[in-house]
């Protein structure tokens, strides 16, 4: 199990278990807090846009062309944005901290 | 045929979705005997294995151990064809009544579609533009804000600024860079993905100051009055704002999904889609039934496979429903025959008609 460390968009915040192995996307949907994960996985829209903390940006693989393409295609981005979906929680997240994007 | 949907234009079912799993209902539903039209949103069928991802290679469709996606649609549109589907495209299904036996879907384009059975194959909604999240966005689609260029004589003169991403926003950075006074391209990093000579071209029209570049930037507000653009306002993500001056806004964020119309259909629809009973496909209210992504119940799989299944189930609930004095004769494929042959045999040969689109045409290209 990792911690994950959520703020949605409206503020509230949340700490999170999640399974080792998932996505990103598939620990943070069940929040409810607006990770819709509608192409479930493919990176082929952009409904798990999230902002990784700044400190977080550098320690995480860099997002490949899919991801980085659709990413082109998503509202209220920022240097952090990335698709929850193609992050796997696993140790190395151990702490993470993501915003959810307002709408 | 052409011009708007004769309302009246009855067929035995209306099936909602012209994706993998809204073709192959089409196919199942002609092996019952049953004849069907088909209403979707975009303008060729395929759903989003064509407008999201044509070119990748699908693995899990069985008998088929690499497919593209548009192959897979390809293929589904030839499948069907021989029961001469009516495809109403580029237009959405946003009204559900009955009528008698039957139900009239009303369309987005105002006109009305009949048949005395409905399946549901909208998997995750009705496709259009995905429209920024900016206040006051509305007042201005159509006057000074588009999703997509009909006429670039349009914006001869003006001071234009093209957002988003892809293919889309480059090529008209471009086209535009020639008509336009100005053309500001507002993207998420300095870094395009779009073709090589298109790159080409955008740097050598940046050079010569016809093209401006703003990146890191994203859309954060409209200015403007009676539907006129006035100024965009643009964020460079870290809190800082500037504004273009700009006398129109071109989006190109590709599609997103809408599942509201659904809302209204009496289906429960909802947000994790629309419940069925798994042992005829069947919604809440009879007659109606729901395939593919936007069927729900206990143990569901998304899957094309799934949906597959699905549709074949759903036509021989239709079937039972409409025509409830035919025997249950059951009979595999291969008993039954080659279906192209047997549709000529049957006297309708009628090629497939369509609306608003062409089937064949687009997903071949």
């Amino acid at each position: 199990m990792t911690r994950l460390i959520v703020t949605a968009g409206d503020g509230t915040r949340h700490e999170v278990e999640a399974a080792d192995g998932l996505s990103l996307m598939e620990a943070l949907r069940p929040l409810d807090i607006g990770i819709a994960g509608e192409c479930e996985g493919s990176a082929a829209c952009a409904s798990c846009h999230v902002w990784v903390a700044d400190a977080w940006i550098a320690r995480l693989p860099e997002p490949e062309d899919a991801e980085a393409d659709m990413l082109d295609c998503a509202f209220n981005t920022r240097a952090g944005s990335r698709l929850s979906c193609q992050l796997r929680v696993g140790p190395e997240l151990e702490g993470l901290e993501v915003t959810v994007p307002h709408a | 045929m052409s011009g708007s949907a004769r309302a009246g234009a009855m067929r035995d079912v209306a099936v909602i979705g012209a994706g993998p799993v809204g073709l192959f209902t089409v196919f199942a539903l002609g092996q019952a005997g049953l004849d069907a039209l088909v209403v979707d949103a975009l303008d060729a069928p395929g759903g989003q294995c064509a407008a999201l991802y044509a070119e990748k290679p699908i693995y899990d469709i069985p008998g088929r151990p690499s497919v593209t996606a548009a192959a897979l649609v390809a293929d589904l549109v030839q499948q069907a064809a021989p029961y001469a589907p009516l495809y109403l495209l580029s237009r959405r299904a946003v009204g559900l009544r009955q009528d008698g036996e039957g139900f009239r879907i009303a369309l987005s384009d105002g006109s009305e579609a009949a048949a005395r059975a409905v399946v549901v194959a909208a998997g995750a909604g009705a496709f259009g533009p995905n429209r920024p999240p900016l206040p006051g966005l509305a007042a201005f689609e159509g006057e000074s804000l588009f999703y997509a260029v009909d006429d670039p004589e349009r914006f001869r003169g003006q001071r234009v600024v093209i957002a988003g991403g892809g293919d889309s926003a480059a090529d008209w950075a471009v086209i535009l860079a020639a008509r336009a006074a100005e053309v500001t391209l507002v993207h998420r990093r300095p870094v395009f993905r779009a073709a090589p000579a298109t790159l080409g071209e955008i740097e050598r029209l940046q050079k010569a100051g016809r093209i401006r570049i703003a990146a890191p930037r994203t859309l954060a507000g409209l200015a403007g009055t009676g539907g006129r653009i006035a100024a965009v306002r643009l964020g460079d993500g870290a809190g800082g704002e500037e504004e273009v001056a700009a006398d129109a806004l071109l989006c190109f964020y590709g599609l997103s999904k809408d599942l509201s119309a659904l809302a209204g259909f009496g289906i429960d629809a909802g947000a994790s889609g629309i419940p069925v009973d798994p042992a005829s496909m069947q919604t809440r209210r009879a007659g109606v039934f729901a395939v593919g992504d936007i069927a729900d119940y206990p143990g569901k799989l998304k899957l094309i496979l799934t949906g597959f299944a699905e549709a074949a189930r759903a036509a021989h609930s239709a079937l039972a429903l409409l025509r409830p004095e035919a025997a249950r004769h059951f009979e595999h494929s291969t008993s039954r025959g080659d279906p192209a042959a047997r549709a000529v045999q049957g006297g309708d040969p009628a090629a497939r008609a369509v609306q608003g689109g062409d089937p064949a045409a687009r997903v071949h290209a």
